[in-house]
């Protein structure tokens, strides 16, 4: 992208207007400015995302093509290996446990977020003001929730010896969880993450549903009401078809969130027990930085990304779409 | 009006055990930080913090190194912030307000970007900074958050600036005002919500990160507070009070910033970035 100067002139000069020429105003030169404008305007921004996120990515490529470990790494050698990384990743075993693992994992956090976060939303909807403020208050608290200090709370929920949890349930009659150690085994640790996970997400999922429902028209719920839809006939009829593009979007956006999510499974129990919670960016990070092969944790990363992009790839191509749409409409 | 007493009192019951379960944690932290140890080490749960304590505070707070790392996380997060405010401001006016060619590409691209797995991307930004000698640096933080949340601040900015009818900024450049003065004089404090409401979530994005530091900064006076307090209960053996203390001192600045500009924020990202 050319910076054309005309434009770094017009930005610049009425406020300096130091000696020699002239400021330009508007008229003559303007034209020429404008077109200018648009891109000075985005230079800092593209400039940044190249160097901070392009470069990264271009550098992760390469990366993933080197054999770059403890070695290399001191003595800066580049030792190019082909497609070696990517043929060991793909023909061990535990690539694929953990892939299946993750997508097991993303699946049944994004439908609990999905059909819990709806089901509150429309729950607000239907509550008396005070009720919906005390709910939405709650709510906002656990969304705000910084997500390493919930983590560390959830811990201690969680606590084998003194936490609530455990308290809760040999209360309730299941004595032999009195001591029980979440972390020990990999369900019931991926139970606590799910768990954390779930409550900090249904908050966003929650909120956005019951402020999206509040623009639906209400002649539209009174002409449902009228044929003698029920509640369900009332959703799947006229919220769900009103609100196609917020579930859409929603659901992209948990899908994105649960499958990143770093913090939670990593400060629970670093992936453990026995690595059986690592799903694939615990397990690039464990490969890469952790056991210090770098090539490798470079080609799982990349590997990650692609399974990523396969998962959304309906809704990004539906998204490149519509923008298309929008701007032929200008 | 034709529901039954039943059909009134179970939507209300639900939603009060629900907001119980969603308040829970966030009362046990504060109240497991405000009781003795020997109410936290208990066989029943002591539901009231009835002997307040600061002591778990003050161990928090005197742990080596807090002050400086607080210093830290509250140095990189608004410099992050604030640049990410700057450049996206002038970004999204372009996006908005200008008709060119290449639009759509970088409006696309800003999209992508937005998705971008920096969890799994924290193996070559290693490589990168150290290659930089930069390592145990306050710098590459500041830019790769600022980074992290440029994108949707751009995005999001989008719609409020697109919220600021073009006429009053046309009528000011009637009036003699350059398209910058107009911007700065007219658009800018309208723009001021808005941009509050967007920096929320940078902040909450910056203040919380934690792979990237995990990474890149060792050095224990180097790093930021999600670092310190993923490693304090294993510095600090069971000790939840101070442990609890230190994730209270943690979260606050951002529940009360959450409680103040939630409102705006829910309805901009709705209707910026995300709009459906």
């Amino acid at each position: 992208m050319a910076v054309q100067p005309d434009g770094a002139v017009e930005q610049t000069a009425p406020r300096t207007g130091k000696g020699g020429a002239p400021p330009t105003r508007r008229g003559g030169g303007s034209r020429r400015a404008v077109r200018g404008a648009p891109y000075l305007l985005l230079l800092p921004a593209m400039l940044a995302t190249a160097v901070f996120l392009g470069w990264p990515m271009v550098r992760n490529l390469l990366l993933s093509f080197q054999n770059l470990n403890m070695k290399e790494l001191i003595q800066h050698l580049t030792d190019w290996r082909g497609i070696g990384n990517y043929q060991e990743v793909l023909g061990s075993e535990q690539f694929w446990r953990v892939t299946l693992r993750t997508l097991v994992f993303t699946a049944v956090n994004v439908v609990l977020i999905m059909v819990l976060g709806v089901l509150i939303g429309l729950l607000l909807a239907r509550l008396g003001t005070k009720m919906r403020l005390t709910l939405s208050a709650a709510l906002v608290l656990a969304w705000a929730m910084p997500v390493i200090a919930a983590t560390t709370v959830f811990q201690w929920l969680f606590d084998s010896r003194y936490g609530v949890v455990n308290w809760l349930l040999d209360r309730l009659g299941q004595h032999g969880m009195a001591h029980y150690d979440w972390v020990g085994s990999q369900l019931s640790t991926f139970f606590v993450i799910t768990v954390l996970i779930v409550w900090q997400s249904l908050p966003f999922v929650a909120l956005n549903l019951y402020a999206a429902t509040t623009t639906i028209p209400r002649e539209l719920y009174e002409a449902a009401r009228m044929d003698g839809a029920g509640s369900w006939r009332v959703f799947t009829s006229v919220t769900f078809p009103f609100l196609k593009p917020f579930f859409l979007a929603t659901t992209f956006l948990e899908v994105i969130w649960v499958f990143k999510a770093f913090p939670q499974i990593f400060a629970i129990n670093e992936g453990g027990p026995d690595r059986l919670t690592e799903t694939l960016p615990i397990y690039a990070f464990t490969e890469g930085v952790g056991n210090l092969h770098f090539g490798m944790g470079a080609a799982i990363s990349l590997l990650t990304i692609v399974v990523l992009l396969a998962m959304t790839a309906y809704y990004l191509r539906l998204t490149v779409t519509r923008e298309q749409q929008e701007e032929n409409e200008l | 009006m034709k529901h039954s007493l039943a059909g009134r009192v179970w939507p209300n019951a639900t939603a009060a055990v629900l907001a119980l379960g969603f308040l829970f944690p966030v009362y046990w932290m504060f109240n497991t930080a405000f009781k003795p140890t020997r109410d936290i080490i208990t066989e029943d749960p002591v539901w009231f913090p009835v002997h307040g304590t600061l002591e778990h505070f003050a161990t928090a707070v005197h742990a080596p190194d807090f002050w400086i790392l607080a210093g830290n996380s509250v140095l990189v997060t608004v410099l992050a912030v604030g640049l990410s405010l700057v450049i996206a401001l002038c970004g999204a006016f372009a996006l908005t307000r200008m008709r060119f060619r290449g639009r759509k590409g970088i409006l696309l691209t800003f999209m992508v970007a937005q998705m971008a797995p920096w969890e799994v991307m924290v193996i070559s930004i290693y490589l990168i900074v150290r290659d930089a000698d930069l390592l145990n640096s306050l710098l590459p933080l500041t830019c790769f958050y600022m980074l992290m949340v440029l994108p949707f601040t751009l995005l999001t900015l989008r719609g409020y600036v697109a919220a600021v009818p073009k006429e009053l900024e046309e009528s000011a450049m009637v009036d003699g005002c350059s398209r910058r003065q107009a911007f700065l004089k007219v658009v800018f404090p309208l723009l001021a919500p808005g941009l509050m409401a967007t920096s929320l979530f940078g902040f909450i994005t910056a203040w919380n990160e934690f792979p990237l530091v995990l990474v890149l900064n060792k050095e224990p006076a180097m790093g930021t507070l999600p670092l310190w307090l993923s490693q304090f209960q294993t510095r600090f053996g069971d000790d939840w009070g101070a442990t609890m203390a230190a994730a209270s001192i943690f979260a606050v600045p951002i529940l009360v910033l959450f409680l103040f500009l939630q409102r705006k924020a829910v309805g901009g990202l709705t209707s910026g970035a995300v709009k459906g």
